[in-house]
């Protein structure tokens, strides 16, 4: 419970410092031209949601999303894609070793961060039945993911089972039980 | 326990939710560099700095814009018909569309190339690729014009080019596609892609007076997706590099069975080497057939001629013509630094930009350090031949551009950014947001041997919110950055025509003075000119009639004619007697089945008609050339088939039409 509620203000923290980030950002751009933001501030109600939004919207990601938006990638993931992004849940999240996570949401461990996120998307929408026989992956990254087949359901580096898919307008979204660690090669 | 959990991270996730919204810059992108307005503002009646030839894409045409106001200063059709000139639909430049599958009305134009000499931009000439009909234009920087158009034997989709050697001395292109040859027989099953599916790569030499094109040799390839290339500069001058994708030679399903392997390549071709044994009688002739149109400037008219025969080099006959460089991940860019000496390939899926050495490369080759070969071209050890990797620059690399500081500059489609960094050392220097998912970039002669540098242009993909909404459809947005600092600067935002792939760019000194104002009359060879008023007429030759028209400020003449009939052909040939800069006349009569014709000062330019019904038809001058422009204008009356109405034509003649409404005037 404790550990939730440093989760829950670390979070916050992030945020805050977030924001204060982009404010200076933005202050910054009036004379560098950098800001911060890209497709996941375009105003649309009507089109099918992201990958993004679709995690932003999901309770059970919330982690995820603090992680996404720590690394930078929330940018980068809303955009064309095409993407295929393994989700692990914040329960999956939880079965790392105890100060994994805040570990990697400290700023000096941001590259640790971006590696780890970019192990979860694969560039090119691949829809389940893609998903559901031997392979191997190639992950933004540039570690390999391996996909085998364990009672008919493909299982993620041996231990990762998919628990939804959720089509985005993006790719595809598959929400997972674990969090996804590259193996030595 | 979990009761009280899942409302604190809920509480978390809409305080999360909030600080996003909160957090969202309220302009994100609006902000630029503070001194960007009067970066970019020409003032009015000033020139701008740089011209700036920008691909069409699915338009296939290719637009000019000036830097750094952005403002477009002109299309200029080349592989799409455009009514609005008349190209594609005059007499005069319908054979431009000509292909070996017949008149071909669109293209689709990704790349363009400045003419170069000594790997400096020189303004002569500015070749436009076609995408999917694979052909070369020219187009004549004089006059703005597609001088010629040259179709692309053995290929489908000509995407790998229309790049040329350092001196202008070839054009390549290479196939996108990978397919039967045009010889063999096509008739077979896809799936036997590997067996019967080959790629090519063509080197067209350019006539170094008159740019005409020639295809001098294909090289026979194995069968890969070629993608881009650029050639060897400065010490490796005499070698063509060529990126590809699909090494895992897939017909299905590319999104994903074309990224399997670790690497595709980067195909060096030595194409001294080639000519070496072109020399020596080594090439194959092949029998092909290719459409080659040439636009004459002093008849005013195209040409097109099918051949039917290209020399073919079939590169695992010749080892030492091509090597293969591994490259990571599905290359898309392959550029090569201003030195000559390094090689960027930009694997779009690679978390990493390779760039190659020239000298090792070479060393490599002469040491044998091979890793066997591909489909019989030798593969070159990838570290051996590795100047080093620029490490996690972004996502999606696509292509890489150079200033005149040692810099280059990268586009990111997926991390939607340019990132600047050292060519040296390989270090990311800066990297700058884009708005959305830029394609590719162009610095002002940034793949030249002389970059001028200080602007770059990066081609987004993506507009969505950027300007006032216009429906589903959103025009291409270009954004300009200055790289004269230290640190990239946003200057301007602004929308393009078609969809604009890559772009070149140079000061605008040397093509404003070579511009063409007027075309000499004097010249004017078309055998259907009028050079004078006194020689306006009108010629019956059976069903055929041709009206030989003068245009001058403000009458076409003649403007009054008779005895056409209904299923005539009749041509209008229509010269523009003006010799004054900026005083095009346009032409259009009522229910011409094809577009206007604009006829530029001294020109000739004909428009074929067949009349459908019994009419008086009216016919104007469509471009406002004069304070008496709406009078400029005239009828054709069209009688029955057999009618006989002789053939008259007129101006200036009034007559008592009341009194003898069907008397015809004979000449």
């Amino acid at each position: 419970m404790r550990k939730l509620f440093f989760i829950a203000s670390i979070l916050f923290v992030a945020i805050i410092t977030g924001c204060a980030g982009s404010n200076s950002d933005q202050q910054s751009t009036e004379t560098t031209g950098v800001v911060s933001g890209g497709q996941e501030n375009v105003q649309d109600d009507v089109s099918q949601k992201d990958v993004v939004k679709i995690a932003l919207g999901s309770p059970d990601h919330t982690t995820l999303v603090a992680a996404l938006k720590q690394a930078g990638l929330v940018t980068s993931l809303s955009n064309a894609g095409p993407f295929t992004v393994f989700a692990p849940t914040n329960e999956a999240f939880k079965k790392l070793p105890a100060g994994t996570v805040e570990d990697l949401m400290k700023d000096e461990n941001k590259d640790k961060l971006i590696n780890a996120l970019q192990y979860h998307v694969f560039v090119s929408a691949l829809q389940p039945d893609f998903l559901n026989q031997e392979n191997t992956l190639n992950m933004v990254d540039g570690n390999d993911l391996h996909i085998t087949v364990e009672n008919g359901k493909p299982l993620l580096n041996g231990k990762a089972h998919i628990i939804a898919s959720i089509p985005a307008s993006n790719g595809i979204v598959y929400v997972i039980d674990e969090v996804l660690l590259p193996q030595a090669k | 326990m979990k009761r009280i959990l899942i409302p604190v991270l809920s509480l978390t996730a809409a305080i999360l939710l909030l600080g996003i919204t909160g957090c969202k810059p309220k302009n994100a992108g609006t902000a630029t560099a503070g001194d960007a307005a009067s970066r970019v503002y020409v003032e009015p009646g000033k020139y701008d700095e740089v011209y700036n030839f920008v691909s069409g894409g699915f338009s296939g045409q290719v637009s000019v814009y000036g830097l750094p106001s952005g403002r477009l200063l002109r299309v200029i059709p080349v592989f799409s018909h455009d009514p609005q000139s008349g190209w594609g639909y005059s007499e005069n430049t319908k054979p431009m569309m000509n292909t070996s599958h017949g008149e071909v009305p669109w293209d689709d134009q990704h790349h363009l190339q400045i003419s170069q000499t000594n790997g400096e931009t020189d303004g002569r000439w500015l070749f436009a690729n076609a995408n999917n009909t694979p052909r070369i234009a020219r187009i004549d920087l004089k006059t703005f014009k597609t001088a010629e158009i040259i179709e692309i034997p053995n290929s489908a989709g000509n995407h790998s080019s229309p790049f040329i050697t350092e001196n202008t001395e070839y054009v390549v292109a290479g196939t996108r596609f990978s397919v039967p040859m045009d010889d063999s027989n096509g008739d077979v099953p896809i799936d036997t892609y590997k067996k019967n599916f080959k790629g090519t790569v063509s080197f067209l030499k350019v006539d170094s007076s008159t740019g005409r094109m020639n295809i001098a040799f294909q090289l026979l390839m194995p069968g890969v997706d070629f993608d881009l290339s650029h050639a060897g500069k400065g010490p490796s001058h005499g070698w063509f590099f060529f990126s590809c994708y699909n090494s895992e030679q897939a017909h299905t399903l590319l999104e994903v069975n074309a990224s399997k392997r670790d690497k595709d390549f980067i195909f060096a071709v030595n194409w001294k080497k080639a000519e070496e044994y072109l020399k020596q009688g080594k090439g194959q002739k092949q029998t092909v057939r290719y459409a080659h149109n040439v636009y004459d400037e002093e008849t005013h008219t195209a040409t097109s001629t099918i051949k039917n025969e290209v020399t073919v080099l079939d590169v695992t006959q010749f080892p030492d013509i091509v090597y293969a460089i591994p490259c990571p991940k599905s290359p898309h860019g392959c550029d090569v630094d201003p030195t000559g000496e390094y090689i960027v390939g930009s694997g779009k899926l690679a978390a990493l930009i390779p760039v190659f050495s020239f000298q090792k490369m070479i060393k490599a080759i002469g040491d044998k350090t091979f890793d066997g070969d591909y489909e019989g071209v030798p593969v070159l050890k990838y570290e051996a031949v590795l100047h080093g990797e620029v490490q996690k620059p972004g996502l999606g690399p696509l292509h890489t551009e150079f200033d005149d500081k040692g810099n280059a500059y990268t586009s990111f489609f997926i991390s939607s950014e340019v990132v600047k960094w050292s060519v040296k050392d390989l270090k990311v220097l800066d990297r700058i947001p884009t708005y959305y998912s830029t394609g590719h970039l162009m610095v002002v002669g940034g793949d030249s041997r002389k970059p001028y540098g200080k602007y770059l242009v990066a081609y987004n993909k993506i507009t969505k919110d950027r300007y006032l909404p216009t429906g589903p459809e959103l025009n291409q947005s270009a954004q300009l950055i200055d790289i004269s600092g230290d640190k990239m600067k946003l200057l301007l935002d602004y929308p393009t025509i078609g969809e604009p792939h890559y772009a070149q760019a140079m000061p605008a000194s040397i093509i404003m003075k070579n511009s063409t104002k007027i075309f000499d009359i004097a010249k004017n060879k078309n055998p259907y000119a009028t050079l004078g008023e006194k020689y306006a007429k009108v010629v019956r030759t059976g069903n055929r009639v041709d009206v030989y028209m003068t245009m001058i400020r403000s009458h076409l003449n003649p403007d009054n004619i008779e005895g056409i009939r209904v299923g005539d052909e009749v041509y209008f040939h229509l010269t523009n007697l003006e010799q004054d800069w900026d005083v095009p006349h346009g032409f259009s009569i009522k229910g011409a089945n094809n577009a206007e014709l604009l006829v530029m000062p001294g020109e000739t330019q004909t428009l074929k008609w067949i009349p459908d019904r019994v009419a008086v038809f009216p016919f104007y001058c469509t471009d406002f050339c004069s304070a008496l422009h709406q009078e400029m204008q005239g009828y054709v009356r069209v009688s029955p088939k057999g009618s006989n109405v002789p053939i008259s034509f007129s101006m200036g003649k009034n007559s008592d039409a009341t009194i003898a409404p069907d008397s015809s005037k004979t000449k």
